[in-house]
């Protein structure tokens, strides 16, 4: 395996989260930052080795002098930056939003297969969501059960689009996509026909292995059997990348 | 070509009209089009082929401003000013005898409209200069009136660098409603190294009730097409893109002509005007989402992508279509070069306020007596645009809030109509200049079902990618859809402001940063009738 290729001349920047210095490459996110040196910071829609989405919102962090927020994962370090990611304020917005997502679809925790193996069900513990203080919307939605070995429950799915972009950048395939506005989206495989008729599906299990929540799961597992394994990804990600391939 | 060459250009088209003295110009935009002008253009023209050709001569122009009245026709002197064309109103195809007979003699007054009206009196047009008076069709129409004499000028006698300077000493800023510097905008992009760079025009105009774009692009396609052109040469760019909504099909018809018509006549293509300078045109048809008005979600749409937002920076400036350079500017933005180059930079920051410099083009609608679009300077007050230039409420009800700024902006309530309209001022009213939508409301207009519209219209334009405006927007909307009904309690409303909080402070783009503008607004200036219609606990 080649090396990481190194961008030649990356300056090193010196920046301070939550009151402690840290020193970072010039090209590098908050989040890349806060991971490397264990800083907590809640991220749905995140994963080391895919392209950054900024979808959930739940990484935003506020920078000294500034009165928007940023989101850490897609915002570049500086020079004498100073980010807190752990305000009273974040805390209230972060778990709004993890609120609506608890009330946008179904999650059920109880019958659901991912039970305790779920970052959604995680990060609500995380920001203390209690109860959920908006109306569920009880919209229903489809389940997917086509495919000889996975199974799509739009139920569950928070729209974070990770196995979107594992299926493209990753595997290569560009089997998921998203169709439809606002709260009518939808994953889906090829041009919204069902997932076992896909063409284009190498049925390789890197979207189901990458999904935070119960919605992409193993056919045949039953209320909380359904763990799920991530570490190939980083992995694979460098060798991609390491060959120049698809980096975005 | 140099600017000579063009004037003789212009003078031939006028030498082959040269018997001609008078117009009977017929507005064919598309409300005068749905209001009847296709058959009155038809029943003018036959009437004047009856009536023997002599020195007058029928002529289709662009929207002439006061669209409630159409279908619109003006009887004119062909040199003479707007002030002194004779107007008439509601025109109908039986007119168009007496219309055609009354040249050059006494006017039809049962049907005339006066133009000393405060309408036409207290506007000030410079966007919309030549609308309404030329033939949006015509090449050489739109060169006899002075057109691409700026872009021959800059083209010819001036560097980019010169041409960027006399846009930042205007004073411009962005018409789009962000109102961020134009001059400052173009000379980020003309610092990036040399490449490829790109020039956009966004013409995805979507704001409920706001109809400016389409009305230029209809009236003066030309006009927007030579501001492109300056521009791509100020930043060095050798191609264009106009992003035009599908839902404006006689403007789409009207930018393929000229932009068909320019590249005939060597105004467009390689070695623009024999210089060096090459840029190409093309329109990308959008395909119905207000989002794609954002800029990073209007690239992803010309790229053909989904159509959605991504994070900035990098900002279009730096990174835009397929990683290059990209200035984007709104219609109106672009409009209003080609006077700046003419008439200078100090000439146009000698009109509107300290801030906010040149006129602004507004589309009066709603409420009001006069409905249609008017261009006044920056700094007029509310009052005067709709007292008097939108000649006040009809059917003599009391005038209650104007919207402006579409579904990001908010309500003004009567105690402030004396503010003046700039960028500044609206901003502290908790609303925004916007593109130049103005909805006007009476006292029969109920504010907590304004909020439920614009929310409703955000909630359906959301994209889907970021959780908050996707499912903020569509909480919002049902907490305000049952305090609307009068089931709403104390602890929805408490909700429903929490929520707007935080959907402005945590959406990813402008759509969802803005969407609780109306609702923010309408609690700030009308919230007793929030808590008129909430039911006890």
């Amino acid at each position: 395996m080649p090396p990481p290729a190194t961008a030649p001349s990356v300056r090193v920047v010196t920046l301070t989260i939550d009151g402690k210095d840290f020193s970072a490459r010039a090209d590098e996110t908050i989040i890349e930052v806060c991971r490397e040196n264990k800083i907590p910071i809640p991220s749905l829609c995140y994963l080391d080795g895919l392209s950054v989405w900024a979808g959930c919102r739940l990484c935003l962090v506020e920078m000294a002098g500034q009165s928007r927020l940023y989101a850490a994962c897609s915002t570049m370090v500086a020079e004498g930056m100073q980010v807190s990611t752990d305000t009273p304020r974040l805390r209230r917005y972060r778990r709004t939003i993890v609120e609506l997502l608890f009330a946008e679809r179904s999650h059920v925790c109880s019958v659901c297969v991912s039970n305790s193996h779920c970052e959604l069900q995680a990060m609500a513990q995380k920001c203390g969501v209690d109860h959920v203080s908006v109306p569920y919307r009880q919209a229903r939605n489809q389940v997917d059960s086509s495919h000889e070995m996975f199974r799509l429950d739009h139920n569950r799915c928070i729209l974070c689009t990770r196995c979107v972009r594992v299926c493209d950048e990753i595997e290569g395939a560009h089997t998921w996509d998203v169709m439809g506005r606002g709260s009518d989206c939808q994953v889906i495989t090829d041009l919204a026909r069902p997932w076992g008729e896909s063409d284009t599906c190498t049925g390789c299990g890197k979207c189901v292995q990458v999904c935070p929540t119960g919605a992409l799961v193993k056919q045949g597992t039953s209320a909380g059997e359904m763990v799920k394994d991530k570490h190939f990804l980083p992995i694979l990600a460098r060798r991609r990348h390491a060959q120049g391939a698809t980096h975005q | 070509m140099n600017i000579d060459d063009i004037d003789e250009l212009a003078q031939k088209h006028r030498d082959k009209f040269a018997g001609i003295d008078t117009e009977i110009r017929v507005c064919m935009a598309t409300s005068c089009q749905s209001s009847g002008a296709p058959p009155v253009l038809e029943a003018l023209t036959e009437a004047h082929k009856a009536h023997g050709p002599g020195t007058c001569r029928v002529k289709s122009v662009g929207c002439m401003g006061l669209c409630s009245a159409g279908p619109m026709v003006a009887v004119a002197q062909t040199d003479a000013p707007p002030s002194e064309e004779v107007l008439y109103r509601e025109v109908t195809p039986h007119d168009a005898a007496d219309l055609v007979a009354s040249v050059g003699g006494e006017p039809v007054a049962r049907i005339r409209f006066p133009t000393d009206a405060p309408f036409f009196t207290r506007q000030q047009r410079i966007v919309r200069e030549h609308t309404g008076i030329i033939d949006p069709e015509s090449f050489t129409g739109y060169v006899a009136v002075g057109g691409y004499r700026s872009m021959v000028q800059a083209l010819t006698e001036m560097t980019p660098g010169a041409v960027v300077a006399e846009v930042t000493t205007s004073g411009l800023r962005g018409r789009g409603g962000g109102g961020y510097p134009t001059g400052l905008k173009w000379s980020t992009i003309a610092k990036m190294p040399t490449g490829q760079k790109y020039v956009v025009c966004n013409a995805d105009e979507g704001d409920p009730g706001a109809f400016m774009d389409r009305a230029i692009l209809e009236s003066d396609p030309h006009r927007v097409l030579e501001g492109m052109a300056i521009a791509a040469y100020a930043i060095g760019a050798n191609k264009g893109y106009v992003y035009l909504r599908a839902e404006y099909p006689l403007a789409v018809d009207r930018v393929t002509t000229a932009i068909r018509k320019a590249k005939r006549a060597g105004f467009l293509g390689n070695h623009i005007c024999e210089t060096q300078f090459n840029f190409d045109v093309e329109i990308r048809l959008g395909a119905g989402a207000f989002v794609c008005g954002e800029e990073t979600a209007l690239m992803a749409s010309i790229e053909g992508n989904r159509g959605q937002p991504r994070p900035r920076p990098p900002v279009p400036a730096e990174s835009g279509l397929w990683g290059c350079p990209t200035l984007i500017n709104n219609v109106e933005t672009f409009a209003n070069i080609t006077p700046i180059i003419r008439e200078g930079g100090d000439w146009y920051a000698g009109i509107g306020t300290e801030r906010s410099k040149g006129t602004k083009v507004f589309a009066l609608a709603g409420a009001i007596n006069n409905i249609g679009l008017i261009e006044v300077p920056m700094g007029i007050t509310l009052r005067e645009i709709i007292e008097e230039i939108g000649g006040g409420i009809p059917n003599g009800k009391a005038f209650k809030a104007v919207q402006t700024g579409g579904p990001s902006g908010g309500c003004i309530p009567a105690e402030h109509l004396d503010i003046p309209v700039d960028y500044d001022s609206l901003k502290t009213l908790g609303t925004i200049m916007g593109s130049g939508g103005m909805i006007v409301m009476d006292e029969t207009s109920d504010m907590v079902d304004v909020a439920r519209y614009f929310m409703e219209f955000c909630m359906t334009e959301s994209c889907g990618k970021c959780v908050p405006c996707r499912a903020g927007t569509q909480q919002m909307h049902a907490l305000l859809d049952l305090i609307a009904k009068g089931q709403g309690t104390h602890k929805d409303l408490a909700l429903l402001e929490e929520l707007c909080e935080v959907v402005q402070a945590t959406s990813l783009c402008g759509l969802g940063q803005t969407a609780p503008n109306p609702v923010l607004s309408t609690l700030r200036f009308f919230r007793n009738e929030y808590e008129e219609k909430l039911k006890a606990e």
